[in-house]
């Protein structure tokens, strides 16, 4: 799936059930060892981002303890001592944002594998990339960085579930897997022996001396292991993504935070976009209708001053004028078009995409409906009363589907689109699909940023999936309430 | 012929009814909202009926549903729509009993007395008056490089244009000064290409190019 980010409403709203059985179990044994190596893989990194940090505090320690000791001299000590702490200052200097970024993808995998394996969803809430204080450039200077990471509470929370992972983690994930790597090496291999021909695996580890060791009683306590490692797999496992969650979420400040910054963002973008808009409205009334009404009544005054000397020249440009008048409203009308779809006005979303597919080059069909099945006559929703949404809802879901369908036209190759529209669980879903090559990249054209900032403003995303070949489908999806 | 005219701005009632009046029709009555134009069409029977898409109270498509229940009323009333806009979507709707005498005409074509009367009379005749912008919008949909529209020749297509428009093979001819016999040859090189069959009557032939178009 190729998302393009707009809003944050969407994406891991809930975490996969865990399936339960021999089947889930052993999955659960699969999640837990691939978990077990990410974490193996965050205490290499924790390491990394400690060492030169402790290298120079160390170092700074020593140096200071050996002056104070010996009265303020430089001797060889010192210069060991001082090297230690340059180092361990040049290795943070330029490792430390790299580790604290990497760090950062690690847990947001941890989150993103806790959501999917373990059924516990973990939200983020990064602060977002500053803006280059550099002009023209667009890679962040050192300092920028490092106060943009360090400053981030979300940092210093990996940073501690890197810890957490050392010292509680890997007992959750080790338990089941050491249960059942034990049960079979110690007990079931030598255990085999109770079965006739098996002599050579049961000759690959040597049975456990306690008294009573007989191959049978290996078996059954081998087998015993082995379920119960099986069985308390997915325990573990949610028990794992349930000590991530209480690192790992942010705080309720911070989700906040993030909301702020995200409706700050938008509102910028919206009204941004709405100033624009009004421009381009204004400079299309003053080249176009409003030029024409000047030239209409210039030539009607000239009309006017021919009409006794000269009737015929005098009709001649009343009906330009006439002409003219009918050239403005045909602008108008465009304009208009443009600004609040007439169709739209009168009878709502589903018929103005109606329209839009009739206008389209494409077959275009179109299904769902935005009605209620079960209404009564006479209220809202029943035939002949169309359901509404909110007008600016209706407004920018009608224009994205008409960018949609342009961009369909224009670039796919297609031949046949499908729309479909239908309003469940509180939102208002569209999907549009068509036949054509696929391959549409959303970060090659701005239509599809544009169509996504849109939607921001009102929550909403647009999902794509586009794989070479095709088909395309494109998901929008708004929160809103039906009226 | 008696006309009931239902349109809500007074300039452009008062500009219609003059329009009508002085090209020989008989204004019954000119109303300003859909109910009082059920209510006159009921009571006076007309010949022709011109409505505005947009009147109140909702000042959404109320003319349009107004003229749409006249229809199913008194099947067969002819009905010219005017608008501001012309919307493929609501032209479908109006064809949609395929009974014809109806007509969707942008408010712009009454700039033109003659033509607009003459709109205004094709259709109390039981004939069709569609908008070129309509027709033009429905060419643009449905003809694709390699379907049976991109075979025709220019001066087909605009044969076909002026004669989904609702126009009579003496009318087309008229427009495009050509022969009557040459028109009738284009028609019928238009319906062999379209694979559609030739009706001597003018109404139907009409209906049967919308439809194609309308696909």
């Amino acid at each position: 799936m190729n998302g393009v980010a707009a809003g944050g409403a969407a994406g891991d709203t809930g975490g996969a059930r865990l399936r339960p059985g021999l089947r889930g179990g052993l999955l659960a044994l699969g999640h837990a060892l691939a978990l077990f190596c990410l974490l193996l893989a965050g205490t290499v990194l924790l390491l990394v981002v400690l060492a030169p940090v402790v290298l120079a505090v160390l170092s700074l320690g020593q140096f200071l303890k050996y002056q104070l000791n010996h009265g303020f001299t430089f001797d060889s000590q010192d210069s060991r001592d001082l090297l230690g702490l340059l180092l361990g200052l040049a290795v943070c200097r330029f490792v430390l944002p790299v580790t604290l970024l990497a760090t950062r993808q690690l847990t947001m995998l941890t989150r993103r594998l806790s959501a999917r394996w373990c059924g516990v969803p973990i939200a983020a809430a990064y602060a977002p990339r500053p803006v280059p204080a550099r002009a023209g450039s667009r890679r962040l200077g050192y300092q920028q960085r490092m106060s943009w990471l360090l400053n981030d509470v979300s940092t210093w929370r990996d940073l501690l579930w890197l810890v957490v992972n050392v010292v509680a983690g890997w007992a959750l994930l080790a338990a089941p897997l050491t249960m059942v790597g034990v049960g079979v090496v110690a007990f079931l291999v030598p255990g085999s022996a109770a079965f006739p021909g098996t002599a050579g695996l049961s000759g690959l580890a040597a049975p456990p001396a306690f008294p009573g060791n007989a191959p049978s009683v290996l078996l059954v306590i081998g087998v015993t292991l082995v379920a119960l490692g099986v069985v308390t797999g997915p325990v573990a496992l949610r028990g794992y993504g349930g000590l991530a969650r209480l690192v790992l979420s942010p705080s309720r400040e911070a989700e906040l935070a993030q909301r702020v910054e995200e409706l700050a963002q938008t509102r910028r973008e919206t009204l941004d976009t709405g100033a624009a808009e009004l421009r381009r409205i204004e400079r299309d009334l003053h080249d176009g209708a409003q030029a024409r009404l000047v030239a209409m009544g210039l030539t009607l005054d000239a009309a006017g001053r021919l009409i006794d000397t000269d009737p015929a020249a005098a009709r001649a440009l009343l009906y330009e004028a006439r002409d003219a008048s009918a050239r403005a409203l045909a602008e108008l009308r465009d304009l208009v078009r443009g600004i609040h779809p007439p169709v739209l006005a009168d009878r709502g979303l589903a018929d103005a995409v109606r329209a839009l597919a009739l206008d389209s080059p494409l077959r275009v069909r179109v299904t769902g409906s935005l009605g209620r099945p079960d209404a009564a006559p006479g209220s809202p929703g029943s035939p002949g009363r169309p359901v509404r949404l909110p007008a600016p809802v209706e407004s920018a879901a009608y224009f994205a589907v008409s960018e949609l369908l342009a961009n369909v036209a224009k670039h796919s190759g297609a031949e046949a689109a499908d729309v479909d529209l239908r309003h469940s669980s509180g939102a208002l879903r569209i999907t549009v699909s068509d036949d054509g090559a696929g391959g549409a990249d959303p970060s090659r054209g701005t239509g599809l940023r544009g169509v996504a900032r849109r939607l921001a403003a009102f929550d909403g995303v647009l999902v794509m999936s586009s794989p070479a070949g095709g088909p395309t489908v494109i998901n929008l999806e708004v929160p809103c309430e039906l009226s | 012929m008696r006309v009931v005219i239902a349109e809500d701005l007074f300039l452009l009632r008062d500009g219609l009814i003059r329009l009508l009046e002085a090209y020989g029709f008989e204004v019954g009555a000119a109303v300003d909202n859909g109910d009082d134009f059920l209510a006159a069409v009921r009571v006076q029977r007309p010949d022709v009926a011109v409505v505005d898409v947009r009147l109140p109270p909702s000042f959404t498509d109320e003319g349009l549903r107004a003229a749409l229940q006249a229809r199913a009323e008194l099947p067969g009333l002819p009905i010219l729509v005017l608008s501001q806009y012309v919307e493929q979507l609501y032209a479908r709707e109006l064809l949609a009993d395929g009974g014809g005498a109806v007509g969707y005409l942008l408010k712009d074509r009454v700039f033109d007395g003659a033509q607009f009367t003459d709109a205004v009379k094709r259709v109390a005749d039981g004939g069709t008056a569609m908008d070129p912008e309509v027709i033009a919008r429905l060419l643009a949909h449905s003809a694709t490089a390699e379907g049976p529209l991109g075979r025709l020749s220019p001066r087909e297509r605009e044969v076909l244009s002026l004669m989904a428009e609702g126009r009579s093979n003496a009318a087309i001819a008229a427009r495009l000064v050509v022969t009557e016999r040459a028109v009738a040859k284009h028609t019928a090189a238009i319906f062999a290409k379209l694979d559609l069959q030739q009706s001597d009557d003018d109404n139907r032939r009409v209906l049967a190019v919308l439809a194609y178009l309308g696909r």
